[in-house]
């Protein structure tokens, strides 16, 4: 049983945020193996673990959609350049606005509901109290540009990338939950250019084959794969324009609160073909998880001990996790005692 | 949240140029997907014996999906595809098609859009005029053609853009000269084309004269694999060995064997069939593998390339 929204609660100052037993059960815990290894893992973005999981539909809706529609808005409000779009982008925009509400409204009907009559759309969002006509294509007709407007309404980021001379360039895009990048930084760029930072990029070929394999998506068959960085608090809006605000925060992790202050963040990445645009839609959903929370559950216990007791320096040092490292692999030891 | 192929029903034939006939295709179940400018569909056809999968160009509006309509060329070395469309198909009939994709996309961040069409290359181009003209973005369309063959949709298509359309009917002497149409262009000018290999290779030669970028030329060449030396290929882990015939694609043999290899254009330009080669000496033909690759000859596109040796070994 898929869970409803509940209260709105915060992902800052506070931090009131929490997760229900049900939200830990279904998290998507990132790591197949005891060693975390580099790789692309694309798969394709079918069903998989059943009703309810976060797999179960091409985006997934939980118990913390008010919590990050309210926390996307204070963002923007403070800083309404954390959504862009080019003038080339307003298709896809539009190509966005068909996929996010078609689905909607037929995976979780109860909250969402979209009437089509030709051109002629009503958008109906429970969740948020939106009730909007419009004209479908025609962007005077929203609030909004189209892809803010659908976006306002998502959980996790999304990028709208344009394909043009074999390439990906990101040109649009609303990002209120990055793991320490930047839209306004990366806009324009290459895929490799925004790729520039990751360790090891420059050495391998897994970002050339994987933008071979990404530049070939189709219509109609999306691919996801999973991410995972760390973040301390509960906090979602971890980009570098609010560095000063959560930096320092890396500082005040101890072996007394690591539990509760250390979170495990993952990303499900899913990347789909916009058919009038051609471009790929890049929407990143972001679940948080504290490691007292993981920990409810052996097996990622363990497992998280060693992957991250083997973790390459490189990727420690790039992940932002060289402060407090070694106090999460002590805190895990103590569920991994035969390692 | 998968789509695979899609039924499609004919409603309509029109001969649209001596050689060309247009097919109209409405979707049995379900409903079309728009798509974008310069998309394709891989169409296939069930000849008894052997099933043809030839990819075609989308030339409808992009936005309507009621219908998708699509325009094929009797080719007159016909491997049996397009000769198949026009000898054996007929209105009320059914065909599979695959989702489009598209390896031709105008270059929306362009100042001008320069369309180059020959014969029936035309067909992406119909695609791209309303959503340019949605745009209202600035663009011209050359069009070279022998209307004793080919030359669909040019009264249409002189009415719809006037000024902005120029038209080459070689029969009646009417040649383009590339010089003319790629010179004094201004910067953030881009360039289209889709027709025959010889119009490409004049406007890239004369792009390279006159010292346009690579990246301002767009082209679409879809080479019908061509014939070759009937020659084996061999299955490297189970030792299966397929025999493949002059007339038909190693991609085609493959298929016909039951072992599946993923492609999208079947024009050795996607990519998509890339295949390990073990043993044996590739011809290659595609426009895909870089040239340093394929002097490694570790890896062929089936869809269009071939064996040099009586036989390939292939690690797939």
């Amino acid at each position: 049983m898929r869970l409803a929204p509940k209260a709105i609660q915060t992902f800052r100052d506070d931090f009131t945020y929490s997760n229900s037993p049900e939200a830990i059960q279904r998290f998507p815990f990132p790591f197949p193996e005891d060693e975390y290894r580099y790789s692309v893992n694309i798969e394709p973005h079918t069903p998989k673990e059943g009703p309810g999981s976060a797999y179960e539909h091409l985006f997934d809706i939980d118990e913390h959609y008010l919590s990050e529609m309210h926390e996307r808005a204070l963002v923007l409000k403070e800083m309404p350049e954390r959504c862009l779009s080019m003038p080339h982008m307003d298709l896809a925009g539009w190509d966005m606005v068909e996929r996010v509400m078609v689905s909607l409204t037929e995976d979780y009907p109860q909250h969402f509901t979209l009437t089509r009559n030709g051109d002629n759309w009503r958008w109906e969002n429970k969740l948020l109290n939106i009730d909007d006509s419009f004209t479908f294509g025609n962007t005077g007709t929203l609030p909004l540009e189209p892809m803010e407007y659908i976006g306002r309404q998502m959980q996790g980021d999304f990028t709208l990338l344009d394909q043009r001379e074999g390439d990906l360039y990101m040109d649009a895009g609303i990002i209120t939950c990055p793991a320490d990048w930047s839209l306004a930084f990366d806009a324009g760029m290459s895929f490799s250019e925004w790729h520039g930072p990751v360790p090891m990029a420059k050495d391998s070929t897994i970002f050339e084959r994987a933008l071979k394999y990404l530049t070939a998506i189709q219509v109609g068959k999306p691919v996801r794969r999973l991410n995972w960085t760390m973040t301390i608090n509960a906090r979602m809006d971890t980009s570098p324009e609010t560095y000063h605000r959560w930096g320092h925060e890396r500082t005040t992790v101890t072996p007394e609160n690591v539990g509760e202050k250390v979170y495990l963040r993952v990303e499900l990445q899913v990347l789909d073909r916009m058919p009038r645009s051609n471009a790929l839609l890049f929407s990143i959903r972001t679940y948080l998880m504290s490691l007292e929370d993981i920990v409810t559950n052996p097996v990622w216990a363990k497992r998280l001990h060693r992957v991250m007791k083997t973790l390459p320096q490189a990727l420690i040092d790039y992940k932002g996790l060289s402060r407090y490292h070694t106090t999460v692999v002590d805190y895990l030891a103590a569920f991994d005692k035969a390692n | 949240m998968q789509v695979d192929q899609l039924k499609v029903k004919i409603t309509a034939i029109n001969e649209v140029a001596p050689t060309i006939r247009e097919f109209c295709l409405v979707p049995v179940d379900g409903e079309l997907l728009p798509f974008s400018p310069g998309s394709h569909v891989v169409v296939e056809m069930d000849g008894g014996e052997k099933t043809y999968k030839n990819a075609y160009s989308l030339l409808s509006d992009p936005r309507d999906v009621s219908a998708y309509r699509i325009a094929v060329r009797l080719q007159d070395a016909s491997r049996g595809g397009s000769k198949f469309m026009h000898e054996q198909v007929t209105v009320g009939d059914e065909l599979k098609i695959s989702t489009p994709a598209n390896l031709f996309a105008p270059h929306w961040p362009a100042k001008k859009h320069v369309l180059i069409a020959g014969g029936v290359g035309i067909t992406p181009f119909m695609a791209y005029l309303p959503e340019l003209e949605r745009r209202g973005a600035d663009f011209e369309l050359h069009y070279l053609y022998r209307s004793s063959q080919t030359g669909a949709y040019r009264e249409l298509l002189s009415k719809r853009l006037g000024g902005r359309y120029f038209d080459y009917d070689s029969l009646g002497g009417s040649r383009c000269d590339a010089v003319e149409v790629l010179s004094n262009r201004n910067l953030g000018t881009h360039f289209y084309v889709c027709g025959p290999e010889s119009l490409l290779s004049t406007v890239q030669q004369v792009a390279a004269d006159l010292g346009i970028p690579d990246s301002a030329i767009h082209y679409e060449t879809f080479a019908a694999p061509k014939p070759g030396e009937p020659f084996e290929a061999e299955i490297s882990e189970t030792g299966q060995v397929i025999p493949v015939g002059a007339e038909e694609s190693l991609l085609e043999a493959l298929e016909a064997a039951g072992v599946e290899v993923p492609n999208l254009c079947r024009g050795g330009v996607c990519g998509q069939c890339q295949c390990k080669v073990v043993s044996g000496d590739i011809e290659h033909r595609d426009n895909f593998l870089s040239a340093q690759d394929k002097a490694a000859g570790q890896s062929i596109m089936p869809c269009v390339s071939r064996s040099k040796s009586p036989r390939l070994v292939l690690d797939i």
